[in-house]
């Protein structure tokens, strides 16, 4: 098998290194070797954040060449945009419905692109959407949003269920362990 | 045992197996986890040093009593510690001392991409590079033996990519080790030339020896494939060139200082052709070079040997980018679209935010600082001019004043954080009294080295385990560094923020205004957000001005709006606010 990338973007403070750590985990669980990398540091003050997951039979870099992600999953539609180039022909983008506005949008010194979306799929890009903000309130939280995407990532990954609901449960606090399951599966529905 | 482990976890796993005894660092990222990892272990004494030269004494020390001892920090931090690292290279190791940097090749933040491995030859002694959190593991145990082994401090040099990346580690055990005690022995332990003499023959002994230990150590490996392309390379940079040369020839090196240099002979002679692939400097490039390779004709191989010519100097590397320097990266699929930046922003409710307005409003030339408070640089607020490194506002300031007299001091003022100011803006300020400088310094008072993600420091009263401290209290400590004239105040609270700032540019001598808030991450005490009262709001944007992140403008409606999910109720906008809009939610209509 080859190596599975999945390149995964947001926001400071959407969870985002915390998905990441949950693939990767979820992939050793399925006997896989794995690798993540992401920059700590500006992730609390609202910046980008990127975090590449890889997993396969032996995974040398833990970054991924460009061209070559199976699938961007974004935390944030405008976000995606920055990281096109990583993704591999044919490759999917699972996007998050939700915007998140930098300070340059909030001061009107620059415009939100309201069509982003549309403008990814121009260019052939295979594109999910995911409710996040509405299946996580589903499920009893936004704060569940991270969970949410990862059922809808699970989708085009190739890890068992039980063992994503496994990894799942062991990072989340104990007391949302059944609120975060039912995020996984709403997502994974959606 | 196996699990997923950053590299900066698995030094501090493999410290910890080696039975490390102490470790003093100060937080730096991306070195920083290591020491928070650290803090753990109830069999380790760990602490936060007040920077990153008390951290290698006090490892020192602790090395001098035969204990195995440690310090961590961030490649500039390195350049704080030089002083004591040279000494310790002369001196040597009683029990094992390693000192590990964290360097940052493309500066995700930092102020430079220094290739620290350079320390390790200037100081001689010896540099190993792991390329993955097992090597990070396995080398930090074995960098113990090493140092004891050979009498010396070991540097263990890692990137932010080995340090912020997770692999799958197999744990060992802790083999404890009892500090042998202090024996006193001064031509050892004391640098004095007569005894430095002596010490620099055995360093250059210990070098030789060192090299040839290199030469079979298991580290340094030969992983025989295609004759036709030999690769040699280190830490994560190996991993980079395997994704893209598979099946070629590799001579991976984890010792990098000194090189082996029978090894790389052995290595060139077998292959057809020669890459050296290494993230930042031309570190290998050069030492191999140096061996005589390169000069076609007059070497016995006339070979030639491809290094940074194809693998970019500037930035990090990763996979594309070599792809990309030996011409193999093909087209991309899709193309990135030009989308708004988002470059990181002070929290909302940050008690910077109001120091940075006042400074902004009374067109101040500021000398700034690393830390959090660092962002106020950024639009709107821009307020600072210049930043060299930590501790460098407060004489960056003074030296404006030495040049330009005592105008420039009348607007100018130093911004400085609390931990910043411990670690070295203190110095600076004695500096200040002592030469009679007319100056201004204002300590952001947070109360928490926020940057670095929230480390206690002396000022907080509170060690690296949470345990209560005696606190290093900030004003006394100015008073009696000779500053006459201080005042504390609360940096929320804006006219009285920006009256303290106009009385201490105009008075004559050193004054120090201590803005004493709390990081709103460390308390949590938000109150309730704030609304705009769209029928008050006229659409003037004096609130954009402080760049809070909760407010935005409604261009359809042209009024202000605050997003109730990142407002936390500072007020501070409320006081700017000519009209009373800001309220709390009961005003919304
Ligand atoms: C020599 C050196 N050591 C460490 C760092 C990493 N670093 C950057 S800012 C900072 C501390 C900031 O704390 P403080 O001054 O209290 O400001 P705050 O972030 O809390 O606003 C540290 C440790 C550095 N840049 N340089
Ligand atoms: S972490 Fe604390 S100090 Fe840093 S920007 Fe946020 S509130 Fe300010």
């Amino acid at each position: 098998m080859d190596t599975v990338n999945i390149l995964i973007c947001g926001v400071g403070g959407q969870g985002v290194l915390l998905a990441g750590d949950i693939i990767a985990e979820a992939a050793i669980a399925a006997g896989f070797d794995a690798k993540k990398s992401e920059v700590h540091g500006m992730a609390q003050r609202g910046g980008s954040v990127v975090s590449h997951v890889r997993y396969g039979q032996k995974v040398n870099s833990p970054l991924i060449r460009q061209g070559t992600a199976d699938v961007i999953l974004s935390f944030e539609e405008m976000e995606t945009a920055r990281y096109l180039d990583f993704l591999k022909s044919g490759g999917t983008a699972v996007i998050n419905r939700q915007q998140v506005m930098p300070m340059t949008v909030a001061t009107g010194a620059a415009e939100y692109p309201q069509d982003i979306v549309e403008q990814i799929k121009k260019q052939g890009v295979k594109v999910v959407v995911c409710e996040g903000v509405k299946l996580a309130e589903q499920a009893g939280s936004a704060k569940t949003i991270n969970i949410v995407l990862l059922g809808a990532l699970s989708k085009h990954l190739n890890l068992p269920a039980e063992k994503w609901i496994e990894t799942i449960a062991g990072r989340v606090p104990p007391k949302t362990v059944e609120m975060n399951k039912k995020a996984f599966e709403l997502g994974s529905k959606g | 045992m196996k699990k997923l482990l950053s590299g900066n976890e698995a030094v501090a796993r493999g410290a910890w197996e080696a039975g490390v005894n102490v470790v003093s660092a100060y937080p730096g990222t991306p070195s920083t986890e290591i020491l928070e990892n650290l803090a753990k272990y109830q069999e380790i004494y760990a602490e936060l040093a007040t920077n990153e030269k008390v951290g290698l004494e006090v490892a020192a020390g602790a090395s001098f009593a035969g204990a195995r001892a440690l310090t961590c920090m961030k490649h500039v931090g390195l350049n704080v510690a030089a002083d004591p690292l040279f000494s310790m290279a002369y001196i040597g190791a009683s029990g094992g001392f390693v000192v590990v940097s964290a360097d940052d090749p493309g500066m995700h933040s930092s102020q430079n991409e220094q290739d620290n491995r350079y320390y390790a030859k200037m100081a001689k002694i010896p540099c190993l590079e792991p390329s993955d959190s097992q090597e990070c593991l396995e080398l930090t145990r074995l960098a113990f033996d090493l140092s004891e082994k050979f009498d010396t401090p070991v540097l263990l040099r890692l990137t932010t990519r080995i340090s912020h990346s997770k692999g799958v580690v197999e744990l060992g055990e802790r083999k404890e080790h009892k500090p042998a005690g202090y024996v006193k022995n001064i031509a050892k332990n004391i640098t004095i030339p007569a005894h430095a003499r002596k010490m620099h023959a055995k360093v250059e002994e210990r070098l030789k020896m060192l090299a040839e230990y290199g030469e079979s150590f298991f580290y340094n490996r030969i992983e025989e494939g295609d004759r036709k392309l030999g690769i040699i390379t280190s830490g994560i940079s190996y991993q980079y060139a395997k994704d893209i040369f598979p099946g070629v020839s590799y001579l991976k090196l984890s010792l990098t200082f000194p090189i082996p240099q029978k090894l790389i002979a052995g290595f060139i002679n077998s292959v057809d052709e020669i890459y050296v692939i290494e993230e930042n400097d031309t570190f290998l490039e050069e030492q191999i070079k140096a061996m005589g390779y390169q000069v076609k004709g007059q070497s016995a191989f006339e070979k030639e040997i491809t290094g940074k010519s194809k693998v970019p100097i500037l930035g990090e590397l990763d996979p594309t980018a070599v792809a990309k320097g030996f011409g193999l990266q093909k087209e991309q699929a899709y193309q990135n679209i030009q989308v708004p930046g988002r470059p990181p922003v002070l929290c909302p409710g940050c008690p910077h935010r109001g120091v940075f307005f006042a400074l902004n409003k009374l067109k101040l030339t500021v000398a700034g600082d690393i830390g959090c408070y660092t962002l106020g640089m950024m639009e709107p607020l821009n307020a600072i001019d210049t930043v060299i490194c930590m501790g460098g506002s407060v004489t960056a300031a003074m030296g404006l004043e030495k040049a330009l007299g005592v105008e420039m001091a009348q607007r100018t003022v130093a911004v400085i954080g609390d931990s910043t100011f411990f670690h070295s803006g203190i110095t600076g300020l004695i500096d200040m009294v002592y030469n009679n400088s007319q100056g201004t310094l204002i300590i952001l008072d947070n109360r928490i080295t926020a940057m670095t993600g929230h480390q206690e420091n002396p000022g907080t009263g509170k060690t690296l385990q949470g345990q209560e401290a005696p606190i290093v209290d900030l004003e006394p400590l100015v008073r009696s560094c000779g500053v006459k004239h201080i005042q504390i105040i609360d940096p929320l609270n804006l006219k009285q923020t920006e009256a303290a700032v106009k009385e201490a540019i105009n008075n004559p001598g050193v004054s120090v205004i201590i803005a004493k808030s709390p990081c709103i991450l460390i308390e949590k005490k938000f109150q309730p957000a704030l609304r705009v009262d769209e029928d008050k709001c006229i659409g003037c944007k004096l609130c954009l001005k402080l760049g809070c992140p909760a407010i935005s403008f409604d261009k359809a409606k042209k009024k202000s709006h605050i997003d109730p999910l990142y407002c936390i109720g500072c007020q501070v906008c409320a006081q700017l606010c000519p009209k009373g809009a800001m309220g709390r939610g009961e005003v919304v209509k």
